[in-house]
C-alpha cells in the first residue's frame, strides 16, 4: 500500500536568491532516498517560500519490498563441521544452507531473506540527514551546542506519512504537524494534514506556489497601470527576486516628483531596482515615468501608508543622488586622477592610479595595432577609474564606469571618449552586449586583460567556484569583444606570454563557441587544434567548417585523414622527406598526387568555406588511394616516398581544422 | 505622537522587561554599538546575557555639515543583545516595533539578506536588514565569530536606527526636524555636533597628530597585551582599559580615512594593526573569565565544604 508524503522545512527567512537551488537539491536528495530505499514513488513535488520549503510526494511505499540475500560461507571441502559452524553463526539448522558454485569451487551458502522495512522508519532516520545535505552558499550555527549549520534557523518541522508523523529532531525542533502562516496574516500555530496543508496555508496568508506570486505580481501590478498607458519596465531578476521574498506578495503603485526626471535615468533606475527593489515604469515609448511599483509581503495597504511610506524613501534616496550629482560635478573627473592612489585596486597589484597606467599604455598599444584613434582611446583610459572618487560611485557602487561616462559627458569630452568610459564594463554577463564603439572595447579589453594579467602573475587564479575576482567573466568578456569586435588582435600577446592565462582564455574560447555559438564540440576542437591565437580568424573557419560538415563528402574525407594520420603515427613518420615525384607510381598514386597540387592550389586562394569544399573533393582520389595502393611498399623509398605525400597532404589541409578531431559516425 | 526621547523610553523599557540590562552609552568614541564592551565582549564565552543601550556612533567620512537630510556624522543606535539567541527572537523584534507604535497590521515588513562583517574587530555574522515600508530600520544579525574568535553561545544582535525609525513615525523627510522633545528638535540638539565634526574631520584635524595618536593608543593597548601572560592575578589585569586604547585606534583610523589620509599600501597595514589588539583583547578576556569562574567555582566549593 501506498502513503502520500509531506515535509516542510520551516525556517527564518532565506536569502531569495538561495531557494530555488535549495528546493531543487531537497527534491534531488527526496528521489534519491526513495530510490535507494526502494520506497518506489513518483516525482516529488517542490515548493518553498522564504519561510518555507516543502517537498510532497504523492505514494511512498509503506514498506520495502522483502528481498533475499545470497551470503557465501565456508567451501565445501571444509566439511561439514565448518558447515555447521557457518550454519550456527546465520542462525539456522545446517540443512537449510545450500551449495554455490563459484570459479574457485563450491561453497556452502545461505539464502537469507531480508524483511522490508517500514517507510516510516526509514524516513524517520534519513530525515534530518536529507535536510542537512542542502548545500547552501553561507550557513549559520545558531543553538548553544553548535552542532547544527543551516542557512537559517529552523524553527518548525511538519512531516506526515499518510496521517502519522515521521519522528525526528533537528536542532531542537521536533517533526510535527503543525505549520505557521504569513507572520502578520496568518495563526503563528496551524495544525495541518497532508489534504488540508494547501488550502490551511492559503487562509493564513500564504501563497505557496512560487507561480502563483509570480501571477499574483504580473497581474496585480497589470492592472495598477490599467488605462495609464504606462507599463512595467521588463525585470526578470527583479521579478524573480520579489517571488522568494514574500508569501504574499501584493504591487502598490507610487509617485516621485517629476523633476528627478533631470537625473540619468541609469541613477535613477539604480535607486529603485538595486536598493529599493521596485519597478521602473516607463511610457509607450520607452521614455521613465515619475512612477514606481513596489511589492508588498502583505495583502492590501487600505490606507495608503505604505505607499506613501515608499514614496518617502524614494525621494531621500533621489535627493541624495542629486546632491551627489551636483557636488561631484564641482571637480572634472581629469582633476581626480592623482586621487587614485588612494584607492585599492589589490594589495599586490597596487592602486587604480597605477591600474590606470597600465591600463593607457595598454589601450594605446592595441589602438596603435587596430589601426583605432589613439588619442581618444588614452584619453578615456586616463579618466577611465576617476569615477571611483565620486560620490555618486561611492553611493551606487554597481554604477561605476556608467557615471565616469555621464559625467564626462556632462564635463564636455568628446562623444567617443565618454562612450568608450560608459561602457568599460561591458559585457557584464553573456547576455549584456560589448561595448557600442571601437574606443570602448579598446578599453573594456586593456582593463581586462590588465585585471587577468595581474591576478594570475600573484597566482590569484580561480578554483571550482571560487573566482572572488570574477576572472572568469573578464576572460569571457575578453574572448567576446575579440570575436565581436572582429578584433585581429594575437592571443599570445595579449596574455603578456602568460602560459597558465593562455590556458584559461582557451577555456572561455571553447565555451564561448560551444554553449553560445553552438558550434558542435568536434568542430571547436578541431578548429582550435589548427590554431588559436586569431580569433576573428577561428570564427571564420568553425563557420566554414560546420558549412562543410553536412556536404557528402565531408565526413570520409576526415575519416581519411584520421586514418593518414595514424598511418604516420605506426610509422613514426616525422616529415623532412620531400615527395619525389618520378617515385609515384602512375594510377592512384599519381592521380592523388595531381589532386593534391590541384586541390591545393585552389585552397591556398580561396576564402575558407572554398577552400573547404576544395579538400572534401579530394575524398575520391584518397579512397582509391587506400583502395589499391600499398603504403607498406616493400621498397623502402617508395614506402617514405608514400609517406611523405601522406604527410603533406596532411600538413597541407590542416591549417583550417585538424580533421582528424572530427567525430565520424 | 511619541518624541525622540519617549521613543527611546519605550524601547529601553520594551528590553527591560525582556531581562535586559538597560545601560546608557559607552563612553569611548565608537563606529557602532557592536565595539562598545558591553557588545564585543560580552558575547564572547558561555555566560548569558541580555542587554540595550543606546550607542551614539561615529562614522566620520558619512558627515554632511549638518546639510544631508538623512546623513549623519553622529547617529544614536539602539543596541539590543541577547545571547543566547531565544527561539522566538524575531516575534519579540516585531513586538517591540509595535511597542513603539508601529502598527505592523498597516505596514509592509521585509527580512533582506545582509551579513555583516568587521575586518577591524575579526568580527562577523549572518542576518538581515528589515525594511519598514521600504526603509531599512534595523540590523538583525546571528553573531558568529567576533575577535576572531567563534561564539559559544551565539548571540542576536539588533541594531535599530533610532533617527530613521522616528523620521518614520513622526513624519519627518529629515532627521533634523524630528521633535527630540517638544520644542526641542533633533537641529536644535545635534547640528552643531553635525556642522563642527564635519569641519574638523575633513578639514582641520591634524593628520600628523592623528597619527601619532592612533600609534600612542596602539603602544599603549599593546603594552598592556604583553603583560598579561605572566600577570600575577589574572583578575585584575586591565584588559577593559586596553579595549579602550583599541577603541581609541579604531577611531582614529576612521578619522584618518575620512581626511584622506591613508595611502593604499598603509590601510591594509593599518587595519591589520588594529585587528591584531582587538583579536589579542578578546582572547584576553575570554581567558580572564575562564580564571575568574574557576576561581569563583573554588571558592563556592569552599563554602560548601
Amino acid at each position: 500500500m501506498s502513503l502520500p508524503f509531506l515535509l516542510e522545512i520551516g525556517t527564518e527567512e532565506i536569502p531569495d536568491w538561495m531557494i530555488e537551488s535549495a528546493l531543487a537539491q531537497l527534491v534531488q536528495n527526496t528521489v534519491a532516498l526513495l530510490d535507494e530505499s526502494r520506497l518506489g514513488a513518483t516525482i516529488p513535488r517542490g515548493d518553498a517560500t522564504p519561510r518555507r520549503l516543502v517537498v510532497r510526494v504523492d505514494d511512498v511505499e509503506e514498506r520495502q519490498p522483502d528481498r533475499e540475500e545470497l551470503v557465501v560461507g565456508p567451501p565445501k571441502a571444509a566439511g561439514p563441521a565448518a558447515a555447521a559452524g557457518f550454519a550456527k553463526k546465520m542462525g539456522v539448522s545446517p540443512d537449510s544452507l545450500e551449495t554455490q558454485a563459484t570459479a574457485r569451487g563450491e561453497y556452502f551458502a545461505f539464502r537469507k531473506r531480508i524483511q522490508g522495512r517500514a517507510a516510516a522508519d526509514i524516513l524517520s532516520e534519513a530525515l534530518p540527514g536529507l535536510i542537512l545535505r542542502i548545500e547552501w552558499p553561507k550557513t549559520m550555527y545558531w543553538t548553544a551546542d553548535r552542532a547544527i549549520r543551516f542557512i537559517r534557523p529552523i524553527r518548525w518541522l511538519v512531516a506526515l506519512l499518510g496521517n502519522t508523523v515521521v519522528p525526528f529532531e533537528i536542532a531542537g525542533v521536533r517533526a510535527g504537524s503543525v505549520t505557521r502562516g504569513h507572520r502578520k496574516l496568518g495563526k503563528p500555530a496551524i495544525p495541518v494534514t497532508i489534504e488540508t496543508f494547501d488550502a490551511a496555508l492559503g487562509d493564513n496568508g500564504v501563497l505557496l506556489e512560487a507561480k502563483k506570486r509570480r501571477e499574483k505580481i504580473e497581474a496585480e501590478t497589470k492592472a495598477l497601470l490599467d488605462g495609464t498607458g504606462l507599463r512595467p519596465k521588463p525585470d526578470p531578476d527583479l521579478l524573480n527576486t520579489l517571488v522568494y521574498i514574500t508569501e504574499m506578495p501584493t504591487p502598490v503603485l507610487g509617485c516621485f516628483d517629476e523633476r528627478y526626471l533631470e537625473l540619468p535615468e541609469e541613477v535613477l533606475v539604480t535607486v529603485m531596482r538595486h536598493h529599493q527593489k521596485y519597478f521602473s515604469v516607463e511610457d509607450a515609448a520607452g521614455r521613465l515615468a515619475p512612477r514606481f511599483i513596489a511589492v508588498m509581503n502583505t495583502d492590501a495597504d487600505p490606507e495608503g501608508l505604505v505607499r506613501r511610506g515608499n514614496e518617502r524613501v524614494l525621494r531621500a534616496r533621489f535627493n541624495d543622488a542629486q546632491f551627489f550629482w551636483e557636488v561631484d560635478q564641482q571637480r572634472k573627473l581629469a582633476d581626480r586622477i592623482p586621487e587614485l592612489a588612494n584607492v585599492t585596486f589589490q594589495a599586490k597589484l597596487g592602486s587604480y592610479l597605477e591600474k590606470t597606467e597600465r591600463i593607457a599604455a595598454l589601450a594605446g598599444d592595441l589602438a596603435r595595432k587596430t589601426g583605432a584613434e589613439v588619442a581618444v582611446v588614452e584619453r578615456a583610459a586616463m579618466l577611465s577609474k576617476c569615477d571611483l572618487t565620486t560620490e555618486m560611485v561611492k553611493e551606487f557602487t554597481e554604477l561605476q564606469g556608467v557615471v565616469g561616462g555621464l559625467y564626462a559627458k556632462a564635463q564636455g569630452e568628446a562623444e567617443e571618449v565618454w562612450r568608450a568610459i560608459y561602457d568599460q564594463y561591458k559585457p557584464s554577463s553573456m547576455e549584456d552586449a560589448i561595448p557600442a564603439t571601437p574606443a570602448g572595447r579598446l578599453l573594456s579589453l586593456a582593463d581586462k586583460l590588465d585585471t587577468l594579467r595581474g591576478c594570475f602573475a600573484i597566482g590569484l587564479i580561480p578554483t571550482g567556484s571560487k573566482d572572488p575576482f570574477a576572472l572568469r567573466r573578464a576572460a569571457q568578456g575578453v574572448v567576446r569583444i575579440l570575436v565581436e569586435g572582429k578584433l585581429e588582435l594575437p592571443l599570445g600577446e595579449l596574455t603578456g606570454g602568460d602560459a597558465q592565462l593562455g590556458e584559461f582564455l582557451l577555456d572561455r574560447v571553447k565555451y564561448y563557441f560551444r554553449e553560445v555559438r553552438g558550434f558542435r564540440y568536434d568542430e571547436v576542437n578541431a578548429v582550435l587544434a589548427s590554431g588559436w591565437d586569431n580569433l576573428v580568424d577561428v570564427e571564420a573557419r568553425l563557420a566554414a567548417l560546420q558549412a562543410v560538415r553536412p556536404t557528402q563528402n565531408f565526413e570520409p574525407l576526415a575519416a581519411s585523414f584520421k586514418r593518414i594520420q595514424n598511418i604516420l603515427r605506426q610509422a613514426e613518420f616525422k616529415g623532412g622527406d620531400a615527395c619525389r615525384e618520378g617515385l609515384l607510381e602512375p594510377g592512384p598514386e599519381q592521380q592523388l598526387y595531381s589532386e593534391f597540387r590541384r586541390v591545393r592550389d585552389i585552397a591556398r586562394q580561396s576564402e575558407y568555406p572554398a577552400a573547404l569544399e576544395a579538400i572534401a573533393s579530394l575524398r575520391p582520389a584518397i579512397d582509391l588511394f587506400f583502395d589499391k595502393v600499398l603504403v607498406n611498399a616493400p621498397d623502402p623509398d617508395v614506402r617514405r616516398n608514400r609517406l611523405a605525400l601522406l604527410h603533406d597532404l596532411l600538413t597541407e589541409f590542416s591549417t583550417i581544422a585538424d580533421f582528424s578531431e572530427i567525430v565520424t559516425q | 505622537m511619541d518624541s525622540f526621547q519617549q521613543t527611546i523610553f519605550k524601547l529601553k523599557n520594551y528590553w527591560s522587561e525582556r531581562g535586559c540590562v538597560i545601560t546608557e552609552p559607552y563612553d569611548v568614541e565608537v563606529g557602532a554599538g557592536t565595539m562598545a564592551p558591553e557588545t564585543f565582549l560580552r558575547v564572547l564565552g558561555p555566560t548569558p546575557y541580555r542587554v540595550g543601550y543606546i550607542q551614539p556612533s561615529r562614522r566620520p567620512a558619512d558627515g554632511r555639515y549638518g546639510d544631508n537630510p538623512n546623513r549623519l556624522y553622529k547617529h544614536q543606535q539602539f543596541q539590543v543583545i541577547l545571547k543566547p539567541s531565544p527561539d522566538d527572537v524575531i516575534d519579540q523584534y516585531l513586538a517591540s516595533l509595535e511597542a513603539i507604535g508601529i502598527d505592523l497590521a498597516k505596514h509592509d515588513i521585509k527580512f533582506e539578506e545582509d551579513n555583516w562583517e568587521s575586518p577591524t574587530l575579526g568580527a562577523w555574522g549572518i542576518g538581515w536588514q528589515v525594511m519598514l515600508d521600504g526603509l531599512e530600520i534595523t540590523q538583525f544579525t546571528y553573531f558568529q565569530q567576533c575577535g576572531g574568535i567563534d561564539l559559544e553561545l551565539p548571540p542576536a544582535e539588533l541594531t535599530y536606527g533610532m533617527e530613521r525609525i522616528v523620521a518614520f513615525l513622526q513624519g519627518k523627510d529629515s532627521v533634523y526636524d524630528i521633535v527630540w522633545t517638544p520644542p526641542v528638535t533633533y537641529r536644535d540638539v545635534r547640528y552643531a555636533d553635525e556642522l563642527q565634526n564635519s569641519v574638523y574631520n575633513f578639514e582641520l584635524a591634524d593628520i600628523d597628530t592623528l597619527w601619532k595618536l592612533l600609534a600612542l593608543h596602539e603602544g599603549e593597548a599593546q603594552r598592556l597585551i604583553d603583560l598579561y601572560p605572566k600577570f600575577p592575578d589574572k583578575r585584575r589585569f586591565p584588559t577593559l582599559a586596553a579595549y579602550d586604547h583599541v577603541l581609541k585606534c579604531s577611531n582614529l583610523f576612521n578619522l584618518l580615512d575620512s581626511r584622506g589620509a591613508i595611502s593604499v599600501t598603509e590601510r591594509v597595514g593599518v587595519i591589520g594593526r588594529v585587528r591584531k589588539i582587538a583579536v589579542a583583547v578578546a582572547a584576553i578576556w575570554l581567558d580572564q573569565q575562564s580564571v575568574a569562574e574557576q576561581s569563583g567555582a573554588g571558592q563556592r566549593a569552599e563554602v560548601h565544604a
